[in-house]
């Protein structure tokens, strides 16, 4: 570049870098920044995953001879549960949303994701709540039911410590940073977008991360909800899953697996988009059949939520579920055969180049393909009747996830490491922990399917000597200190890529897609100026483009007001719409996220009356964060740069936090779908129905409350030109909303000793508590509108508040309708018993 | 080089098989009765199948990567549809109808005169009850051998699983529900079982026998267990 332009980017750099960075020291707490936060979660996830590989090799330490007594029963039971829990829940989502979080801005060519602060405030609440479960290992009180907490062993009767709820509470906890990055995620892929790209131009990884995240809007309400449930029975002795009482066992174990199965497609999908991302580049060949890879992602997505029965062969299912239960399970390898075989037709068209994520992605083929053929075998029912609950299942599952994730995470890693540190591997030690990784793992868990079949069962920590299964055992321990050995490797090889790798010019790899246009480690700010896309984003010339768009080149490459500025486009076309101004570092995510803790903690102290103090603290702080958002006078359309003005996203139809809301409510809608449904399943599946009680019915309650509904409803949608008048209805809809509630609350109050004796009477205090729920944060969310229009944040054009409240107010009514109907129509069904 | 150490790699695989062997008193691969072999069978068809496919899969994989040439000649869109597609949608078409007929063996086969027992399980034993409840047992069940016998598992505690692995496949036994599995044992003999779900501290220690015994034995066994109070 010549002097000129080379000072005119570098002055566009510092201007970028004051407003986007993150401070040092103690500033870097405020940290909303993508980069800054994805390699958070990154790091600690690893952290999570050194805890988890520990427990292991207490795990294997214990079972390599017959009777041994390095644990007993009941640490050891302790410790597979932690092994299971840090796993699934600490390390492999956090970590690949950690990899998303980061990588997602710079594939799609914007500047960070959509919420920046709702990153920060996911990252904390991971942290602490992992903290929780980690710190109940050390105080010895972890959970000790099995990563997935079967009842009626987890129930207050047979858990009576404090160990199942460090669990219960302790897995929502992280599960709210999951789900908030879920909504961002979707918010992100679908709405900042570099212009031009659109949905078919995306870079395949954003369509992984698109599904994945849908999925994960979906698939953990249920467990939530589940988790919801079964502490109340704990803390209320609301029977849910008490069989004695109207509750069934089984009905936790359908929730738990409506989550379960499409959690480990949301473990394996986003590997399989790191893979789709990185086999091409090594292969020096854009991806073959793009399109019929991502029509086969979403037909897994949809299948993954059929198929959860196949984890509960074994509880007397009938026989026509049983089929077609067995029948959707072995054809979830067409999807996952299609995109291997895109893989291999993509490097058998291409040029592929020997480097050590090659390596990996080999790795992954031979344990993943090993894992999903023993999977369709146990898809197949007898055979499953067989190996269900032994160590087969354990082999299994341990080679899909370290075969599905972890190998193509070190892939990832290998790969990307460049990018996030701006140095090259030295590459002394990667051949070597490769290896020692991957015949360690082999030598664990190959034999471990034959240790399954030859009877030995899941989570024993002895066993006898005549059953033939030491010498196996002895040998799957020898691999695991071997494969711990070869992780150690690993990291250390990161540690010398850090600390001692060559720096490089631009894109080791010579790819195609828009991250390596950054400077590498990336800036605070990621493009100087945003890039206009005509072909697949990953067909692009990211070593012409780089230097271009640093210079300022591209769309807003100027700074404005001190603005943090992104385009918002169009979700299809990814036409450029508006411009989204996206909120600055602050500490309220920090704090936020150590007052949700706290009211976790509370809940798991049993000072059940300080929560909901502790609860309001919380609003509270949430509402401190709408302080910076939005402009208190209308504003005229804004310059980028190139094309036509466009409008500040306040003014716009469809803003990213509009959307948010849509998707939040669809998972909460998911999780009543799941409530309904679930107390359904009670009235057909659970002993001791129909209940030898009367039905609360109450119908002036319902018939108030539903007045109530309809009345905050219309006051808290109508659009007024006139603040005021708008003001008055707000107010109006509150009082309605505020008489609702008080109204279901005195009729919870007055069925609580009900509730206790049997589920038809429990269900309808769940169902009644969901609308209670509701009812509140309208009430707060009608207040917030008011306080809204007194500052100035809200005219004809600047209505955004008042959308996001009519949401909502609408979603309220339809679902406090449904909770209304609900206990009629539970008496219906029971048909007219206990009248 | 590096394909030759993975393939040794594999080779150390067998050792510890061939040390193992299959037989054993709770293993699947060693079965006592006509449920549990036509799983074992299963198994063994699936287990050929699999290493078929492994091989080929793994096989096309290295040759893309190092012999460039023939992968090559076959258009993408054969690559996906072909391997991806059809053969993975015939052969599971194959698979799952073949092990749909064998459920239905299982669950319906042999029917002849069924007997029906209870296996009761608790934290940390197993108490079997025969003929409507009169006569018990504790830790070990009798059957009659060559006879189809319907176990009904129960429990009042927590969830535990019923589980002969000579004999047939296993059930759990769920509180508030009573389920069934059947088992079937050829020849008189000890066979072992073992409970297969999680049931606190104690869910390892929780063994139990089967003792088939003949068919004329068999009523006299029964007459010498434990009577049951009138329930």
């Amino acid at each position: 570049m010549t002097p000129a332009p080379r000072r005119a980017a570098l002055r566009l750099h510092r201007e970028l870098t004051a407003i986007w960075g993150t401070p040092p020291g103690w500033g870097r707490l405020q940290a909303v920044n993508h980069t800054v936060i994805g390699k958070r979660f990154m790091l600690t996830a690893l952290v999570f995953f050194a805890i988890g590989g520990v427990l292991a090799m207490l795990i294997r330490t214990q079972l390599a001879t017959t009777k041994s007594a390095f644990l007993d029963a009941a640490a050891y039971a302790q410790v597979f549960t932690m092994h299971g829990v840090v796993m699934m829940f600490l390390f492999a989502i956090p970590f690949f949303e950690g990899l998303a979080m980061y990588l997602l801005p710079k594939l799609l060519g914007s500047r960070d994701l959509a919420f920046p602060r709702m990153s920060a405030y996911g990252y904390w609440c991971y942290l602490f709540g992992g903290s929780f479960l980690v710190g109940a290992l050390l105080a010895g009180v972890a959970p000790d039911g099995g990563w997935f907490m079967y009842t009626p062993l987890s129930s207050s009767t047979y858990m009576p410590g404090v160990n199942a709820d460090v669990w219960l509470l302790g897995i929502t906890f992280v599960e709210i940073s999951a789900l908030s990055a879920a909504v961002e995620i979707l918010v992100s892929i679908l709405k900042l977008r570099a212009p031009g790209m659109s949905l078919t131009r995306m870079p395949i990884f954003a369509w992984y991360m698109l599904i994945v995240a849908g999925m994960m809007l979906i698939g953990f309400p249920p467990l939530i909800l589940g988790s919801i449930l079964l502490e109340a029975e704990r803390a209320f002795g609301l029977p849910f899953f008490d069989p004695g009482r109207g509750g069934d066992p089984l009905l936790w174990q359908h929730l738990f697996w409506l989550f379960g199965h499409p959690e480990v497609y949301i473990i394996f999908l986003p590997a399989a988009g790191a893979l789709s991302t990185i086999i091409p580049t090594l292969a020096r060949r854009p991806l073959e059949g793009y399109e019929i890879v991502v029509a086969a992602v979403i037909a897994l997505a949809f299948l993954s939520f059929g198929l959860w029965v196949h984890h509960m062969y074994t509880v007397g299912i009938p026989h026509v579920a049983l089929s077609f239960f067995s029948a959707a399970s072995g054809l979830a390898a067409v999807p996952t055969g299609v995109q291997i075989f895109a893989w291999l037709a993509t490097l058998a068209h291409g040029r592929p180049r020997m480097s050590v994520p090659m390596l990996h992605v080999f790795g992954f083929l031979f344990v993943f393909v090993l894992g999903g053929l023993t999977g369709v075998m146990l898809a197949m029912v007898p055979f499953d009747w067989q190996a269900h609950d032994t160590h087969f299942v354990v082999a299994h599952l341990h080679y899909v996830l370290v075969g599905g994730f972890v190998f193509p995470m070190m892939a990832a890693a290998y790969y990307w490491l460049p990018h996030i540190f701006g140095r090259q591997s030295v590459q002394h030690l990667s051949h070597a922990a490769f290896w020692m990784i991957f015949i360690g793992f082999n030598l664990t868990f190959f034999s471990m399917h034959l240790t399954g079949l030859r009877g030995m069962p899941r989570r024993i920590s002895t066993y006898p000597p005549e059953a033939g299964w030491e010498v196996l055992n002895f040998v799957s321990s020898m691999g695991g200190f071997i494969m711990t050995t070869g992780f150690a490797l690993v990291a250390l090889d990161f540690l010398l890529l850090a600390v001692f790798g060559k720096p490089f010019r631009r894109n080791p790899w010579q790819a195609g897609t828009l991250e390596w246009a950054t400077t590498t480690p990336p800036p605070a700010y990621t493009f100087a100026s945003l890039p206009e896309v005509a072909e697949r984003a990953d067909r692009l010339d990211p070593d012409t483009l780089g230097p271009a768009l640093a210079a300022g080149n591209g769309f807003l490459g100027a700074v404005r007001n001190g603005w943090m500025e992104v385009l918002g486009v169009d979700m299809v076309t990814g036409k450029p719409e508006q411009v989204v101004v996206l909120p600055k570092r602050t500490y309220l995510p920090l704090l936020t996220a150590l007052a949700t803790g706290s009211v976790f903690a509370l809940l798991l102290l049993k000072l059940y009356w300080l929560a909901p103090p502790a609860i309001l603290v919380v609003t509270a702080l949430f509402l401190l964060w709408t302080r910076d958002c939005g402009p208190t006078s209308d504003l005229a359309d804004l310059p980028v740069g190139r094309g036509p003005d466009l409008p500040h996203h306040y003014h716009t139809e469809r803003p990213p936090s509009y959307w948010a809301m849509v998707f939040t409510l669809a998972a909460d809608a998911t999780l009543y779908a799941s409530l309904l449904f679930g107390a359904l399943f009670l009235w057909l599946s659970a002993p001791n129905w129909p209940p030898g009680l009367d039905i609360p019915l109450d119908a002036f309650t319902c018939l108030a409350v539903v007045a109530a509904l309809i009345v905050a409803a219309f006051f808290g949608s109508r659009r007024l030109s006139d603040n005021d008048r708008t003001a008055r209805n707000l107010c109006i809809a509150a009082l309605a909303h505020g008489a609702a509630l008080v109204i279901l609350l005195a009729f919870l109050a007055a069925i609580h000793g009900e509730a206790t004796r049997h589920a038809a009477v429990a269900s309808i205090f769940a169902v009644k508590s969901y609308a209670a729920f509701h009812v509140a944060v309208g009430l707060v969310l009608s207040l917030f509108g008011v306080w809204r229009i007194r500052r100035g944040n809200v005219s004809r054009l600047r209505d955004l508040d008042l959308r996001l409240g009519r949401l909502w107010h609408l979603f309220t009514l339809v679902t406090g309708l449904a909770a209304m109907a609900f206990p009629f129509v539970l008496k219906l069904l029971i048909g007219g018993a206990g009248a | 080089m590096r394909q030759a150490i993975g393939f040794r790699a594999l080779s150390a695989f067998s050792a510890p098989l061939a040390l193992a062997g299959c037989t054993g008193d709770l293993s699947a691969l060693d079965p006592a009765g006509p449920f549990a072999a036509a799983i074992a069978d299963l198994w063994w068809l699936m287990l050929a199948g699999a290493a078929v496919i492994f091989l080929v899969v793994l096989g096309l994989f290295l040759l893309v990567l190092f012999r460039p040439g023939p992968g090559r000649r076959v258009s993408p869109s054969r690559w996906i549809w072909i391997g991806g597609v059809a053969f993975p949608l015939v052969t599971l078409v194959a698979l799952i109808g073949h092990g749909l007929m064998r459920g239905e063996y299982i669950l319906t086969g042999r029917a002849g005169d069924p007997l029906e027992v209870e296996a009761h399980g608790s934290m940390w034993r197993w108490d079997f009850r025969y003929a409507g409840g009169t006569r018990s047992s504790e830790g070990v069940l009798h059957i009659p051998a060559g006879r189809t016998i319907v176990v009904t598992a129960t429990s009042d505690d927590v969830i535990h699983s019923f589980w002969a692995p000579r004999l047939g496949g296993k059930i759990d036994a769920i509180p508030g529900h009573a389920t069934k599995v059947r088992i079937l044992a050829d020849r008189p003999g000890v066979y072992g079982g073992i409970c297969s779900e999680y049931c606190g501290t104690g869910h390892e220690g929780m063994f139990f026998e089967v003792h088939a015994h003949s068919p004329e034995e068999y009523e006299t066994v029964l007459a010498g267990l434990e009577q049951e109070g009138v329930r």
